[in-house]
């Protein structure tokens, strides 16, 4: 599936950029998105050694074992085939502890290290296991607490309430939330 | 408002103390373990490098293109009949696609059209209520053997489109 979104978007680029005369750009574009992805990459090189680091410690004192059991009732459901112990299941429980707490340079590199232990459990398969496909929509879509970034953007903006949007942002995040597992819930049970 | 920002602050802090604070507790090698994990970390960022490269190039090219103007400018009519302002679907649209490009546009709205206005509360509570779906995929895949990624970029999508009419109704409701 990947070979044929990495074609369509690269092939659509070109032939839109020829109507619209940004050929060019799209050149332009496609070396500096490579440059931008291996910057990207060496910043999260530290984000990456010190989160796995520190996982390690939590690993290994009791922390990670603490939150598992806080957050099982929630991931017993969406994770039905992650035994709890597993490496997989404490790095997915960092994870979303880490974005709840909007911790996004934690969430991510907890986040890919999961997806790591998830390969491990699904034999390295080529297709994606459910856990795979639900952790990822569940990283898609927002379980943050406090939107802080929007809110110190919108008392820039000058707001006269800049956090009046916290309530709002809860509900609109939950809709999309439910909506969003709902929907993996019922592809995996169609799947199998 | 400043308790907010001072929670927020917080959250790693606390985090990483309570991180060291129970491995030493549970008599964990603290730095032998950190720095075992740490070169794991190092490990997968290599891992991911090439998968990024390819993907965000992509992306790039697609975003530079100028194919989501025509995107926009094609599905006004709809926006229209739905009573979504036309004025937020370029952040609905670029909100999946980057993180960076839709944040610049959210300024952008806050700015032109007031933070406190209707469109800028939907701008913000859209913005808040959702995540980079493409750059959360593409980094995420990047780490594993899978290339059939089966219904996750679907189910995510569909989380795009719904996040689109619950910030409006939500916000239609909440402030008007």
């Amino acid at each position: 599936m990947i070979n044929y979104i990495w074609a369509f978007l690269i092939l659509v680029s070109i032939v839109v950029s020829a109507f619209t005369g940004r050929i060019d750009q799209v050149a332009n574009a496609a070396i500096k998105s490579s440059n931008e992805a291996i910057t990207m990459v060496l910043t999260l090189c530290g984000a990456m050694c010190l989160w796995s680091g520190l996982m390690k410690i939590a690993e290994e004192g009791n922390l990670v074992k603490v939150l598992s059991k806080l957050l099982y009732p929630v991931t017993k459901r969406l994770f039905r085939e992650i035994p709890q112990k597993s490496q997989a299941m404490g790095y997915i429980v960092m994870n979303i502890v880490a974005n709840i707490l909007g911790m996004g340079n934690a969430a991510t590199p907890l986040g890919i290290k999961a997806m790591e232990e998830l390969d491990k459990l699904n034999g390295k398969s080529a297709r994606a296991s459910c856990a795979m496909c639900t952790f990822v929509v569940l990283n898609t879509a927002s379980i943050q607490l406090i939107p802080a970034n929007m809110i110190a953007l919108r008392m820039q903006a000058g707001s006269s309430n800049p956090s009046e949007i916290i309530v709002p942002v809860w509900i609109t995040s939950f809709i999309t939330l439910i909506s969003v597992l709902l929907c993996a819930k019922i592809h995996e049970k169609m799947d199998s | 408002m400043n308790v907010i920002t001072l929670l927020s602050n917080l959250a790693m802090p606390v985090v990483i103390f309570f991180i060291i604070a129970s491995g030493l507790m549970n008599n964990v090698n603290l730095f032998e373990a950190f720095t075992r994990g740490a070169k794991e970390g190092l490990k997968t960022a290599y891992n991911i490098a090439a998968p990024l490269v390819g993907l965000m190039v992509a992306i790039g090219m697609f975003r530079a293109s100028g194919a989501l103007d025509l995107i926009v400018h094609a599905i006004s009519p709809v926006c229209n009949f739905l009573k979504i302002p036309p004025e937020i679907m370029p952040l609905a649209l670029m909100r999946p696609i980057s993180g960076s490009a839709s944040l610049a546009i959210a300024k952008d709205i806050l700015t032109t059209y007031g933070a406190d206005s209707l469109i800028g509360k939907i701008a913000s509570i859209l913005m808040s209520s959702s995540e980079t779906t493409f750059y959360t995929i593409t980094v995420y895949f990047a780490a594993v053997s899978a290339t059939n990624y089966r219904y996750s970029l679907k189910s995510s999508l569909l989380g795009d489109l719904v996040v689109v009419f619950a910030s409006v109704a939500v916000c239609r409701i909440l402030f008007s």
